[in-house]
C-alpha cells in the first residue's frame, strides 16, 4: 500500500436491501385486504398490498406485506378489528411455517418446554413460572419481567403482551407448558 | 474501550449513553437504574464483574427502552448510525434490539466509518439482523444457542421461530450445524455455541469444546447467555485473543453457575455475584498450566 493510502476514502461495502425481515399476509377475500391494510396503516405500520408470489397458491390474488419480526402484534391488532388472515409466511421463503417441535426437560420439580428459541419453566406443584428463557428480541426481558414469579394459570400470557416472533414462539412454549401440565 | 448497546424492558427509557457500573444488582447509567434481571442489564452487570477482576473499568453503554414494539430500537439504530462513525471504541457488542435488517445495515456502514475498525460482537436480536443481512462474516464473535445456532445455519430462515424442521436443534448435531452455517457464510469469524456443552469455532471447524462443570439447571435460567457474552466481551477488551477469550468465558460462566448451586428456578443475578470467584479461579489455573 502506498504511504498515502490512508488519505483514500474508504471503500463502502454495497449491501443489497434485504426483504429477509418481511413477511406476508395471506387472505381470503380481497376485501379483507382492503380492511387490513387501512386497519394496519391507521395503526402506524410500514405495510405495502402487493401481489402474491408463485409458491403461495391458496388465498385472494393480493397480499401485505409487513415487518415479519412483528408478526404477534400484528396479528393482534388484525384481530381487534375482527379481521383474521388465512396464513402469515416469510416473504423469503413462504413455503416456511413455524417450528413445531417441542422440547421437553423434567427436572424432577421443575418443567422446562422448549419452542424454536424460547424456554418456559414452571415448579409443577404450584405452577409458577419460576423462569423465561432463550430468544433474542426485546420483549423476552418484558415478558419474562411480567409472567416470571406468577402462575402459568394468572400471568399475562405472551399473545397477550408480546409483539415479536421471540413472543410467539414463547406463546407455543406457553401453550404446550399448559397441555403438559394437565395431563 | 468496550461498548455494550442493547434495550431494557421499559417503553419510557430514552436513550442514555455513558459509563456504566453496578451497585448491588442495578445497573447506573447517567442519572437512571436499571434492575438486573435478564436481557442487556445482565450483560452489562456480568461484564462489569469481570472488568473488576481485570482492573478494567468506564465500560460504555447504549441503552434504549423497547417492549418488543420496535420503536424504541429504531431511535437507538439511528442514534448510532449517526453518531458512530466519530467514535473510538476498541470492541463493540451489540445485543438485544429488534432485529431490522435496514437499520441493521445503516449501524454496519458507520461503523465502516470508524478510524480504526472495533471488534463487533454479536448475540439476540442484532445477531438476528446480523445473520438475516447476510453480513455475519463482518463480525468475530456470535454467541448463539443450539436454537439459535440452528437459524445460523437454515440459510432460508429470516428467525429462529421458522427454522425449518428437517434442521433439527438437537445439541447432537451442533458440530454438523456449525459446519452448515459457515458453508452458507452465516458464521461470524468465531462462533461461541452455548448448550450441555460450549463449542468454540470457526470456518475451518470446531476449535474446542467446554462441558464441566456441568449444571443442567443453568439452560432453563433466563439471562445465562447474557453473562456469557458479557464475560467475553470484558476478557476480548482486555487484549485476550478472541478464541482464548471465548474458552474462558465459556468456563468462568459455567463455574460461576455451579457457585451459585442452581436449580431451574435460580435468577441470574445469583450467578453474576459468583464471576469474580470463578474469574479468578480460571485465571489462576491458566497460568499454573503456562508456566
Amino acid at each position: 500500500m502506498s504511504f498515502l493510502g490512508f488519505l483514500k476514502p474508504k471503500k463502502r461495502k454495497k449491501i443489497v436491501k434485504s426483504d429477509q425481515d418481511r413477511g406476508i399476509l395471506v387472505f381470503e377475500h380481497t376485501s379483507e385486504v382492503i380492511r387490513a391494510e387501512s386497519v394496519l396503516k391507521e395503526s402506524g405500520w410500514e405495510i405495502r398490498v402487493m401481489g402474491p408470489p408463485p409458491e403461495i397458491q391458496t388465498g385472494c390474488d393480493l397480499v401485505i406485506e409487513f415487518p415479519l419480526i412483528e408478526e404477534l402484534n400484528i396479528l393482534r391488532t388484525l384481530q381487534n378489528a375482527g379481521i383474521v388472515p388465512k396464513d402469515t409466511v416469510p416473504v423469503s421463503s413462504p413455503l416456511l411455517h413455524p417450528v413445531n417441535l417441542f422440547q421437553i426437560k423434567d427436572f424432577g420439580r421443575y418443567l422446562m418446554v422448549r419452542a424454536a428459541n424460547m424456554k418456559l419453566t414452571v415448579e409443577k406443584e404450584t405452577l409458577n413460572i419460576v423462569n423465561v428463557s432463550g430468544g433474542g428480541c426485546p420483549d423476552v426481558p418484558y415478558l419474562a419481567q411480567e409472567m416470571v414469579g406468577k402462575s402459568l394459570l394468572s400471568a399475562p400470557n405472551p399473545r397477550q403482551i408480546g409483539h415479536t416472533l421471540c413472543g410467539y414462539a414463547l406463546q407455543l412454549a406457553y401453550e404446550e407448558m399448559l397441555k403438559q401440565c394437565s395431563q | 474501550m468496550l461498548a455494550i448497546i442493547g434495550t431494557v424492558p421499559d417503553q419510557k427509557f430514552p436513550i442514555t449513553a455513558g459509563e456504566i457500573s453496578l451497585k448491588n444488582d442495578i445497573i447506573c447509567i447517567q442519572d437512571k437504574q436499571v434492575h438486573v434481571n435478564r436481557g442487556t442489564p445482565a450483560l452489562l452487570a456480568a461484564a462489569v464483574k469481570t472488568g473488576e477482576v481485570l482492573g478494567q473499568s468506564g465500560f460504555f453503554g447504549y441503552l434504549v427502552g423497547d417492549i418488543g414494539l420496535g420503536e424504541g430500537s429504531r431511535r437507538l439504530y439511528k442514534y448510532l448510525a449517526e453518531n458512530f462513525g466519530r467514535s473510538d471504541f476498541s470492541s463493540i457488542a451489540f445485543h438485544y434490539l429488534q432485529p431490522d435488517v435496514d437499520w441493521h445495515n445503516r449501524v454496519l456502514f458507520a461503523i465502516e466509518e470508524m478510524a480504526e475498525r472495533p471488534i463487533l460482537i454479536a448475540d439476540a436480536g442484532f445477531m438476528y439482523a446480523a445473520k438475516m443481512s447476510g453480513q455475519a462474516a463482518s463480525y468475530d464473535l456470535f454467541t448463539p444457542d443450539v436454537g439459535e445456532l440452528a437459524f445460523l445455519a437454515d440459510e432460508e430462515a429470516p428467525h429462529p421461530f421458522y427454522t425449518r424442521g428437517f434442521i433439527l436443534q438437537d445439541e447432537k448435531r451442533v458440530p454438523d450445524l456449525i459446519k452448515r452455517a459457515y458453508k452458507h457464510n452465516n458464521g461470524s469469524r468465531f462462533l461461541l455455541v452455548k448448550g450441555e456443552k460450549d463449542y468454540l469455532a470457526d470456518k475451518d471447524g470446531i476449535k474446542a469444546t467446554v462441558d464441566s462443570p456441568a449444571c443442567e439447571a443453568m439452560e432453563a435460567i433466563g439471562g445465562t447467555g447474557d453473562t456469557l457474552t458479557g464475560i467475553a466481551a470484558a476478557l476480548i477488551e482486555s487484549k485476550m485473543e478472541i478464541s482464548n477469550a471465548a474458552i474462558v468465558a465459556a468456563k468462568v460462566n459455567r463455574l460461576a453457575g455451579y457457585y451459585a448451586r442452581p436449580t431451574p428456578a435460580t435468577q441470574v443475578i445469583e450467578i453474576i455475584e459468583q464471576i469474580p470467584r470463578a474469574l479468578k479461579e480460571i485465571l489462576l489455573e491458566k497460568a499454573v498450566l503456562t508456566k
